[in-house]
């Protein structure tokens, strides 16, 4: 059983995996990595909950995935993702991007002192 | 890859999954290895970091979508695989479910053929057939046909068109025959929306009197007669001795209330009771113009026949119009009887359920334990239900589907057996409206009996039942097996009262005195020589002649005439009353009046009770008499001497006639009906005494009746010969023994015994296969128990004496729960069929007796097995 270790607001994994897959083909190990690997480990995703993620994108159509072989030479499951996920991926960073904004003005308010 | 797809590929998807995985964590497992720890050790920590990888999967499964779909084909997989592992429960299942349901779907391709199936005219629901109402009677009047003319001329949110019988004899080309057939206005075929398959229907110049007379031949007559031949269309038909041109041959199975194979133009009747507002004889059916509604057309008809009261208030004060869907009408009163039909069906479909439920039920029980383990390995509630659900669900479709191929063959004889005609009997026939029903029926009757056993299953005290090993585990279903047996034994209990209760009418009602000596009796309706009918002379000559050759026929003893048949469909309701001054319009008493010969009270061995019956004297120009019967006599005379006293009947003559004679009521209604019916009054008056204007039309309804020393069937052939040589155009039709029509009139009492006998069986087996199985499966789990006892010095008959208590306790139980419903049940039966009286103790004393004792019987088994237990043997189980 694993329980949920990270802080992630609902559906923002969706939207970090997206990105990152957004880069290019890429596996699911190799994601969880990047992940780990671009936040500094600020961000723990579970990786038993990636998986599901992944199945769950694919899905709705927003990624896709090929069965090729890796540098090393294994056969991985590689994701990357369709015009859908691009668009999805876009309407989703900007909703995020306003959001965040919104969320930092307050809390910048709030710092500054409100006369 | 789309859903369907992915639900193929299952097991690729799975190895897919297995590999995706795998990958994950070798490749993790390298990277730690790679950073330094060694191999065991970067395993675990991959592992950890993981999770556990059946979670994960499963989470991955959710996440497909599909999840549902393949659980259920995992669940049905797996269903399968437990049903084939026990094939004599399946079987025993299977069966009882076909059975509940075959009778079931029967019933409802029944319904669904004669009283659900719109009509086969285009909008056929908006049509409407038309009654007359008054507050005494009800809706049972036809219209008078200038009433007729005045609405249909009046009515804007109606096109109306009318109809009455009228059959009559064809003599060319072929031989003679008498035939059934309509008097139609024009409009009948337009407002119905039928055309005629050849030529055309007739045109409103034709609906008139003194138009050229014109026919419209059915499909039948034209393939017997014409040999279907494309040229019969303006031909000649001699129809009542009138040659008629054929204009149309009406589309095959066309027919209205009845069938009939010619058509006349109603309009051109020139008969006296045309023109007689008193004369109720027209059928009128409707169309609804387009946009009307009911209540538009309801207001409508409100309003034109308040002014035709005003009009003509000594015909029409208190009459109102209703307007009911024409379906009803064709239909007839076989409604309820289908529904309740149905109803008694659906009980025994009922306890087919709880049989199989209690089944499940002890299958559920004994496999506590494996569903527990499964659920201990982590499957949740709900999951556990829907497998049980689908095992179920399973059962019942495939009871149904057997079910579906018992109706097809029950329901050919159920038509043909049931008493008379079923209406629109050739609309019976299995349909999507059928299919659809009994799909419906056996999955809810899958998800009934397949509930309480799924509610059960996954029970939460998971730990206490894996300790306890299976066997002693009863608790809680002891008492939900209990219930099951109690309910059902309920269940029996109201229909085998029901059966009881048609059982003890019958044998009631058929020891009742018809009221008339049965034996050697025929009847037969008479078609004259159309040639002899035009002069009123010629026809009462006519029929003496009749009578007298009819009279010289060896074997024949007495013979007389008669318009009114007892018990044969055909009636003639006049109003009377015994006072000079009339009661309200509308408001008379009814009598029911029959026209005979004096010879009628012999023929018919009808007892006089006083003064005299009808004699050679009593014919046209001597005064004007009648006989009444005692139900008359007494009505309006309250035991005042009605002998010499007069009779004011309007529809024999404006002034009073004189009562010469009380003869014994005569169950015309049917032995059961006649009790309940509306008109219970009797009226006979002399033949002799017609007036010439009505003779043509009396002629047309008459029957010869003849009591005989001879099997009186024998008699009818030399009576036929007799009149072959006599004018050659003469029919004899629609012979019958008195014995048949009495015997007939009980016909549908008779069949709704049958079927109740045979539903009230069904139940008493399935009851008892129930209590059978249940005291078997409930002794069986007291083995131990008995051996205990046994051990402690109980006698085999103590032991016995305990499992038949058990037993008897709740046969007991479901008999009380059993007769409140039937108490209930029986109050239906009595609104529903003619005759039924509320049960007697009797009844409810036989029928309980025998379900009690059939039930101790199938007790008895387990009892007898639990008396033998070993107690060495049964403790060693424990």
């Amino acid at each position: 059983m694993t329980a949920p270790k990270s802080d992630l607001p609902q559906g923002t994994l969706d939207l970090l995996i997206l990105k990152i897959v957004a880069l290019g083909p890429v596996h699911g190990y190799a994601i969880a990595q990047r992940l780990q690997q671009v936040s500094r480990d600020v961000v723990q995703v579970p990786q038993g909950s990636l998986y599901p993620a992944l199945h769950r994108l694919e899905n709705r159509d927003l990624l896709a995935a090929d069965w090729s072989e890796t540098e090393s030479g294994r056969e991985a499951k590689f994701y990357r993702l369709t015009r859908k996920g691009r668009k999805a991926l876009e309407t989703e960073a900007a909703s995020w991007q306003r959001l965040s904004d919104a969320v930092g003005l307050i809390l910048g308010m709030a710092e500054g002192g409100a006369q | 890859m789309k859903w369907w797809q992915r639900l193929w590929r299952r097991n690729q998807m799975e190895e897919q999954l297995d590999k995706e995985l795998r990958f994950h964590l070798d490749q993790q497992t390298a990277d730690l290895i790679a950073q330094g720890y060694d191999p065991e050790e970067a395993r675990r920590q991959a592992r950890l970091t993981f999770g556990g990888p059946e979670q994960v999967k499963e989470d991955c499964r959710d996440a497909r979508g599909t999840r549902w779909l393949e659980d259920m084909w995992q669940d049905l997989r797996y269903s399968l695989r437990m049903l084939r592992r026990n094939p004599g429960f399946v079987a025993v299942a299977v069966l009882t479910l076909a059975l509940g349901s075959g009778a079931t779907t029967a019933m409802f391709t029944v319904i669904n053929g004669v009283l659900l199936k719109p009509l086969s005219y285009p909008e056929p629901d908006k049509l409407v057939t038309l009654r007359e109402h008054t507050e005494e009677y009800g809706d049972q009047w036809g219209f008078a046909y200038l009433s007729f003319l005045d609405a249909k001329h009046e009515s804007r949110s109606l096109a109306m068109a009318a109809w009455t019988y009228g059959g009559g004899t064809v003599t060319e080309p072929g031989e003679a025959e008498y035939v059934d057939g309509l008097q139609i206005s024009a409009e009948l075929f337009p407002v119905l929306g039928v055309t005629p398959s050849r030529g055309r229907a007739f045109l409103p110049e034709e609906d008139r009197p003194g138009a050229a007379p014109v026919i419209i031949i059915s499909h039948s007559l034209w393939q017997r007669r014409f040999g279907g031949s494309p040229g019969a269309v303006g031909e000649k038909l001699i129809f009542e001795g009138k040659a008629y041109t054929i204009v149309g041959i009406a589309p095959s199975g066309f027919q209205l209330s009845a069938e009939a194979d010619v058509f006349t133009p109603l309009g051109q009747n020139i008969e006296p009771r045309m023109q007689n507002r008193d004369a109720h004889f027209i059928h009128v059916l409707a169309r609804l113009q387009p946009g009307v509604t009911l209540r538009e057309t309801q207001t409508e008809l409100a309003l034109i026949t308040s002014h035709r009261s005003k009009q003509y208030p000594k015909s029409d004060a208190g009459r109102d119009v209703v307007a009911l869907p024409l379906r009803q009408e064709l239909v007839g009163d076989v409604r309820p009887t289908l529904w309740m039909l149905l109803g008694a069906v659906s009980l025994v479909l009922l306890i087919a359920c709880v049989n199989v439920a209690s089944l499940l039920l002890a299958r559920a029980v004994s496999r506590e334990r494996e569903l527990t383990v499964r659920m201990a390995l982590g499957a949740d509630r709900g999951r556990l239900m829907r497998q049980c659900l689908t095992e179920s669900a399973l059962l019942g479709l495939s009871g149904g589907v057997l079910g579906v191929l018992l109706a097809t063959i029950g329901v050919r004889p159920f038509v043909t057996f049931w008493p008379g005609s079923l209406p629109r009997a050739e609309e019976v026939h299995l349909d999507w409206r059928v299919l659809l029903f009994a799909v419906a029926v056996s999955l809810l009757s899958g998800l009934l009996f397949g509930l309480a056993p799924a509610l059960r299953a996954p029970s939460l005290e998971l730990e206490r039942v894996l300790r306890a090993g299976a066997r002693t585990v009863v608790g809680s279903s002891r008492r939900l097996h209990s219930g099951f047996v109690i309910s059902e034994i309920a269940l029996a209990v109201v229909l085998l009262v029901a059966a009881g209760m048609l059982g003890s009418m019958l044998l009631r009602v058929s020891s009742l005195d018809p009221g008339i000596n049965i034996q050697n009796a025929v009847v037969a309706r008479v078609a004259l020589s159309p040639s002899v009918l035009a002069s009123p002379t010629q026809a009462r000559v006519a029929w003496q002649d009749l009578l007298d050759r009819a009279r010289q026929l060896p074997g024949v003893r007495s013979v007389a005439l008669t318009d009114i048949v007892p018990m044969r469909e055909g009636e003639n309701n006049l109003s009377y009353w015994a006072t000079p001054v009339p009661p309200p319009q509308n408001e008379e008493p009814l009598a029911l009046a029959s026209s005979v010969t004096p010879d009628y009270l012999t023929v018919m061995g009808i007892p006089l009770r006083q003064g005299r019956f009808f004699n050679e004297q009593d014919r046209m120009g001597h005064e004007l008499v009648v006989v009444i019967d005692d139900a008359l006599a007494q009505h309006a005379f309250d035991g005042r001497e009605p002998v010499g006293k007069h009779l004011w009947i309007p529809a024999i003559s404006p002034d009073p006639v004189q009562v010469v004679g009380v003869v014994g009521h005569v169950r015309h209604w049917g032995l059961a009906g006649d009790d309940q019916s509306r008109v219970r009054d009797q009226i006979y008056y002399p033949f002799a005494q017609v007036p010439d204007h009505l003779m043509h039309f009396f002629s047309s309804v008459m029957s010869i009746a003849m009591r005989t020393d001879i099997p009186p069937l024998n008699a009818v052939e030399p009576l036929r010969r007799e009149m072959r040589t006599a004018a050659g155009d003469e029919v004899l039709y629609e012979v019958r023994t008195m014995e048949e029509l009495v015997s007939g009139s009980l016909a549908r009492q008779r069949f709704l015994l049958l079927l109740f006998g045979i539903f009230a069986g069904l139940a008493l087996l399935l009851a008892c296969i129930g209590v059978y199985g249940v005291l078997a499966y409930l002794t069986g789990q007291r083995v131990p128990e008995f051996g205990v006892r046994m051990a402690l010095g109980a006698s085999t008959g103590n032991v016995m004496q305990l499992v038949l208590g058990q037993g008897l306790g709740i046969i007991l139980t479901g008999v009380g729960v059993g007769t409140v419903a039937a108490l209930a049940a029986g109050r239906l039966l009595q609104h529903l069929v003619d005759g039924m009286r509320p049960a007697g103790p009797a009844t409810f004393a036989l029928m309980i007796s025998v379900l009690v004792g059939a039930g101790l019987v199938a007790s008895f088994v387990p009892a007898r097995r639990a008396s033998r237990v070993d107690p060495m043997t049964a403790l060693r189980q424990e």
